[in-house]
């Protein structure tokens, strides 16, 4: 059980058999009042935003979720289906769960997918991915100063602002926490 | 960081000056006690083999003004444990005043006056400020709201539902009354219930405490009352505190019998208050998180 106290953004707790993500979770206390953590939670299953307040000192149920290393295989409408590589077993994720951790699903990756009560709900990425740049302006030979940037669109269709130098076709390194370019992959 | 920290110096420094020019005298009095004070809601870090460090230093001052001194002030850091949020730090700094002869209106003014104040002397003499929500003028005098209006205006409860309810009093009034309170002027928020009187003095009828509170955008400034002074009643309500401290399972403190002693020898009738300085330099320079007026937060030690 987690304590009022635990209460910070990130944490994952349970209600109603619902799992949250804390978004915002402030102490508030009437200096001669009781406290109170006044907090901001993201329902995990549909994205829902619920505003609670504890009472200090209050216990709360950590939501019950596991990952599992799975393998992105194809995407089907607007479903992803990823695959156990120790039992083959698989199971679909709708494009809205994903938001936009879908931007970074390469066929073929191993991706931690976070199940709640057996139920897929959600992928983490890879912290670094290699996206290849399926469209931006033609690149400046020479300017290497990454000085300036310019839009880009890559293969999975996230947008990245990149240094003028990358061409189209190129394979750049992406922060997936940042959604940032972080540099050119030599291929 | 530093504008902050310089900011912050002349606060205090105008607020000092305020005390000396209304002829208050200085003090000091200890940070570590053997008996912090019984209000339910605070909790004291306790000083192994020592005691604790107080939560404020009421009954110290107290004591003081029974021994005879009439106008006191004391700027001094407080402790209170498990309190840490955008507008709590573990460890901060509290200004607290006490006036022989005088009831809460007179320290009421004073709280407006050095607010004022202190504005001036930090905006060239302007006492308007930009809160998170628009302008705002601490021009005194500043309106008063009873508790019970309060709930009447703000909630969808009333005062006399949530009266038996202490949870219900509390979270309604974090949750949809603070946030209303002194909007485009601050507010005294008066008349508290007498269960919640602390240590201040009933008004006649028993029902409510002559306790206030300063609410500038939202936030809580202060908290002062014309102080109980009958020792019999403020025994009473130690043991109340005591048996209340006990059912929630926590450190039930000991009485603090040289604070009993100056009240039986005579406290005359008097009103204090005790304002946050690291509040008052948030509101003032329009900070949203205590981290950010004070030198080292407890996070970063």
């Amino acid at each position: 059980m987690y304590e009022t106290s635990d209460l910070r953004k990130g944490l994952k707790i349970q209600i109603d058999g619902q799992p949250y993500t804390v978004i915002q979770a402030d102490f508030v206390k009437p200096g001669k009042g009781q406290a109170f953590t006044r907090t901001r939670l993201r329902n995990m299953t549909n994205g829902n935003v619920i505003d609670r307040t504890y009472k200090s000192g209050e216990r709360l149920e950590p939501a019950s979720l596991e990952e599992r290393q799975l393998q992105y295989l194809y995407a089907e409408g607007d479903m992803r289906v990823f695959m156990d590589t120790t039992n083959y077993e698989q199971v679909q994720l709708s494009d809205d769960l994903l938001g936009e951790s879908k931007l970074y699903l390469l066929d073929g990756v191993m991706v931690d997918v976070l199940f709640f009560d057996e139920r897929p709900i959600g992928v983490t990425p890879p912290i670094f991915v290699e996206l290849q740049v399926a469209e931006t302006e033609p690149g400046f030979k020479g300017d290497t100063s990454g000085g300036t940037t310019k839009p880009a669109r890559m293969q999975t269709g996230l947008k990245v602002d990149v240094p003028l130098f990358i061409n189209q076709g190129e394979t750049l390194k992406i922060d997936t926490r940042t959604g940032e370019y972080v540099e050119r992959v030599k291929k | 960081m530093t504008a902050r920290l310089r900011e912050r110096a002349a606060i205090v420094r105008s607020v000092r000056s305020y005390f000396h020019a209304a002829g208050f005298l200085e003090v000091e009095t200890p940070s570590i006690v053997p008996c912090p004070g019984l209000d339910v809601h605070l909790d004291a870090f306790e000083v192994p083999g020592q005691g604790w460090l107080i939560t404020s230093p009421e009954l110290q001052m107290k004591r003081l003004v029974a021994a005879g001194l009439r106008e006191i002030f004391q700027i001094c850091r407080c402790f209170r444990k498990g309190e840490r949020g955008h507008l709590h730090e573990p460890e901060f700094t509290m200004v607290e005043w006490y006036r022989s002869g005088a009831g809460s209106q007179e320290v009421m003014a004073d709280t407006e006056q050095l607010v004022a104040e202190a504005c001036r002397a930090l905006r060239d003499g302007s006492t308007r400020y930009h809160g998170g929500r628009g302008s705002i003028d601490l021009a005194p005098p500043w309106p008063t709201l009873t508790v019970e209006d309060a709930f009447g205006q703000f909630a969808r409860v009333s005062l006399a539902d949530v009266l038996n309810d202490e949870e219900r009093f509390y979270r309604t009034l974090v949750d949809t009354i603070e946030p209303e309170l002194g909007r485009d002027r601050p507010v005294f928020l008066t008349h508290w219930p007498a269960s919640m009187a602390s240590l201040a003095r009933l008004h006649p009828g028993g029902i409510f405490a002559d306790r206030f509170e300063a609410y500038v955008d939202g936030v809580e400034l202060c908290n002062g009352f014309a102080e109980l002074t009958d020792p019999l009643e403020q025994r009473a309500r130690f043991e109340i505190d005591r048996r209340k401290r006990a059912t929630m399972g926590k450190p039930v403190y000991p009485i603090d019998e040289r604070f009993m002693a100056a009240l039986n020898e005579g406290l005359d009738p008097c009103g204090g208050n005790a304002l946050g300085i690291d509040r008052l330099v948030m509101l003032l320079t329009g900070e949203r998180h205590i981290e950010n007026v004070v030198a080292i937060p407890a996070s970063r030690l």
